[in-house]
């Protein structure tokens, strides 16, 4: 992140979250620690604080997150999320796949938006390469990246909804969802998980009739979005759990790595799409959303206003989408037209070499990041001159602000840490990877 | 709360009782009237299901047993031996054929690299998804299951639940990847006939949008194969 003269001080927030002991937001126990916690006659629990685990196999901990909270009757006082039970060692397989088949691994991180990790992955591997991909492909890269956007966010509607209890919401935001992922499956021939987009480009052109498609979509949600505005941004009871509940200032969210919905939510408007562009993101129009107090409600709205202003770029993008080449026409990274393997012997050996060997990357190193809807997901390359990654870490948002839970929960009663998980929206697949 | 604007949440869900379901009727085969099927979405053409192998429109098999497709395979769940061709009875066009062709559907993840990477497009996918195996070996299909019959429609398995035309797309992937980016080769056909169905449509790519948008399209329009 680049500092900037507006960068607010953030010695108070790191002084606040490194704090430890029996007033800090974070339980330190280990395991060990925790189960020898009552068995002990010796040590009665005099202080009437109570350990609760939650989780992994809860509803609402979205997925398999773990948390273990010391309460003191219904006030949680500290906790500890643990993570790691969906653990894969993706970061690990990546050394063994190609950087054409990294895609099909890195896509499954976090499985809310797929397009969001394949676009880092691609981006790193283009930057260690130094190609430029053709126009057509950077538009149709974040045409995807804001069609996942949307989906993403309808996606935790549908979750935030359900987990305070409005289930017809829930039902709502997959019927939503659905619509967009139909769309996924039009283009790449699946609903999640795509291999899509690929170092050099995008697999597949745009299908036909894909302009009709999106327009159909883009007239279906806004009434749809006004009937969410209705059953929940209005709604008193809606404002009454979210309202001042889990909050954050900027101080703590940047002492925190935060990123994303969490730390606009605070006030400061931080968005790679337009403090360091990618792709074209220079040439459309569209809002940073922030919110104001830090709170669950601010979370929840920026989110349902990030889908709106998704929508208006995607409409800039219809009006925009360039003609052309869709993959680099460079012969070491994209396999030839399918016809000219049966024309040409250098195009044979172009086609066999990249499909096993795969393309060699130069030596190097390289981070590219780009703003999911989760916060800023960036990828971090290292190249030692063969076909595979010599090592490839992920800055996933979803890990990195579920270090901001105990914060947000402190103090407040176990029924709002409900809402909260909800509120950070974590997806467990990219936290564990 | 007096204002009772909660009371307008109910309206929105109140509402929804009088509108159309977005669901089909679906009951996995149960509590259905007797003759009428379980209501399915049409697939899309792209739709990345289960392989087929195909054959060319002689009859002959596709499968030159390369192995492409197995190195590709980023889940390794393809296994293939290539064998001699018998010069009298020839089970593929050129020297060798796919002889074991295994795919393990416990592994496999439908990134359709392999239907990419198949130099003679004898490797495509249908249009279905619905697997159902009580044991683990059940699970590798072999050419037994994959080879398309002599209709050149994938064979029907019997827990597979087929809907009218879905057997007749089974390479809408493979269609759309096969410029490899290149837009002066969309619209054109690049792959060989196929058993039943001959040479298949290409999609018409951004020929159509640059008609009726003034898009500048680059020049070079015209396809030279050289
Ligand atoms: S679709 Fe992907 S995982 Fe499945 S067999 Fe083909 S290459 Fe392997
Ligand atoms: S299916 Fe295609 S890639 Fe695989 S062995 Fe046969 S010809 Fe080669």
């Amino acid at each position: 992140m680049t500092i900037t003269d507006e960068t607010p001080e953030t010695v108070d927030g790191a002084a606040r979250v490194r704090q430890r002991g029996d007033d800090a937001a974070v339980l330190r126990l280990s395991e060990a620690q925790a189960a020898a916690i009552g068995t002990d006659a010796t040590t009665p629990d005099d202080d009437e604080r109570v350990l609760l685990n939650m989780g992994p196999s809860h509803p609402s901990t979205h997925g398999v997150l773990r948390l273990m909270l010391e309460m003191e009757g219904e006030t949680v006082i500290r906790s500890k999320p643990v993570v790691g039970y969906l653990h894969t060692g993706m970061e690990k397989q990546a050394e063994q796949l190609t950087f054409l088949q990294g895609c099909t691994n890195v896509t499954r991180m976090d499985y809310a938006s797929p397009f969001f990790t394949e676009l880092a992955f691609s981006l790193a591997t283009e930057k260690l390469l130094d190609i430029e991909v053709p126009e057509r492909a950077v538009w149709i890269r974040m045409l995807m990246s804001e069609l996942n956007r949307i989906s993403s966010h309808l996606l935790f509607m549908a979750t935030n909804g359900m987990d305070l209890g409005a289930v017809s919401m829930m039902i709502y935001g997959w019927r939503e969802r659905e619509e967009v992922l139909r769309f996924f499956e039009k283009v790449t021939g699946l609903r999640m998980n795509h291999n899509y987009i690929r170092p050099g480009g995008v697999a597949a052109d745009l299908p036909d009739g894909w302009k009709g498609e999106i327009e159909a979509l883009l007239e279906l949600l806004p009434p749809r979005l006004e009937e969410y505005d209705v059953l929940m941004t209005g709604q008193p009871i809606w404002r009454e759990r979210l309202q001042g509940v889990g909050t954050l200032n900027t101080d703590e969210a940047l002492a925190l790595s935060a990123t994303g919905p969490i730390l606009r939510s605070t006030g400061y408007a931080w968005d790679l799409r337009r403090d360091q562009p990618y792709l074209a993101y220079d040439e459309v129009d569209f809002d940073v959303i922030v919110g104001t107090y830090g709170d669950c409600y601010d979370r929840y709205a920026i989110r349902l206003n990030e889908i709106r202003e998704s929508m208006r770029i995607v409409e800039q993008i219809l009006d925009k989408m360039p003609l052309g080449d869709y993959r680099v026409q460079d012969k070491k990274v994209t396999p030839p037209p399918r016809i000219r393997i049966d024309q040409s012997m250098e195009a044979l050996i172009h086609h066999f070499k990249i499909f096993t060997e795969g393309f060699k990357v130069p030596e190097g190193e390289a981070y590219a990041c780009v703003e999911s809807p989760r916060g800023e997901l960036g990828i971090y390359m290292v190249s030692d001159g063969s076909s595979t990654p010599y090592r490839m870490h992920v800055r996933g948002p979803s890990f990195i602000n579920v270090q901001t839970m105990p914060h947000l929960m402190r103090e407040s009663l176990i029924a709002d840490a409900v809402a909260i998980i909800s509120s950070v929206d974590p997806i467990m697949g990219e936290v564990d990877r | 709360m007096a204002d009772g604007s909660y009371l307008k949440g109910f309206g929105v869900t109140f509402k929804k009782l009088f509108e159309d379901r977005v669901t089909g009727d679906y009951r996995g085969g149960k509590g259905l009237e007797k003759g009428k099927p379980d209501e399915k979405r049409p697939k899309a053409d792209r739709l990345h299901g289960r392989h087929v192998l195909n054959r060319y429109e002689d009859g002959m098999e596709k499968c030159i047993g390369c192995e492409l497709c197995a190195g590709v395979c980023p889940a390794k769940c393809i296994y293939v031996r290539g064998a001699d061709n018998n010069p009298e009875a020839p089970t593929s066009p050129g020297e060798r054929f796919g002889y074991v062709y295994e795919i393990n559907y416990l592994r496999c993840i439908h990134c359709d690299l392999c239907v990419e990477a198949c130099p003679t497009q004898a490797i495509t996918e249908s249009k279905l998804f619905e697997f159902s195996f009580t044991n683990r070996s059940d699970a590798i299909y072999t050419k037994n299951e994959l080879l398309v019959g002599d209709d050149g429609k994938p064979q029907q398995l019997p827990w597979e639940d087929w809907r009218d035309g879905e057997d007749t797309m089974t390479s809408g992937w493979m269609r759309a990847t096969s410029p490899a980016g290149d837009h002066r080769y969309e619209g054109v056909v690049h792959w060989a006939g196929e058993l039943g169905y001959g040479l298949r449509d290409p999609e018409t790519g951004q020929s159509a949008e640059a008609n009726d948008d003034e898009g500048a399209r680059p020049a070079a329009s015209s396809v030279e194969h050289g």
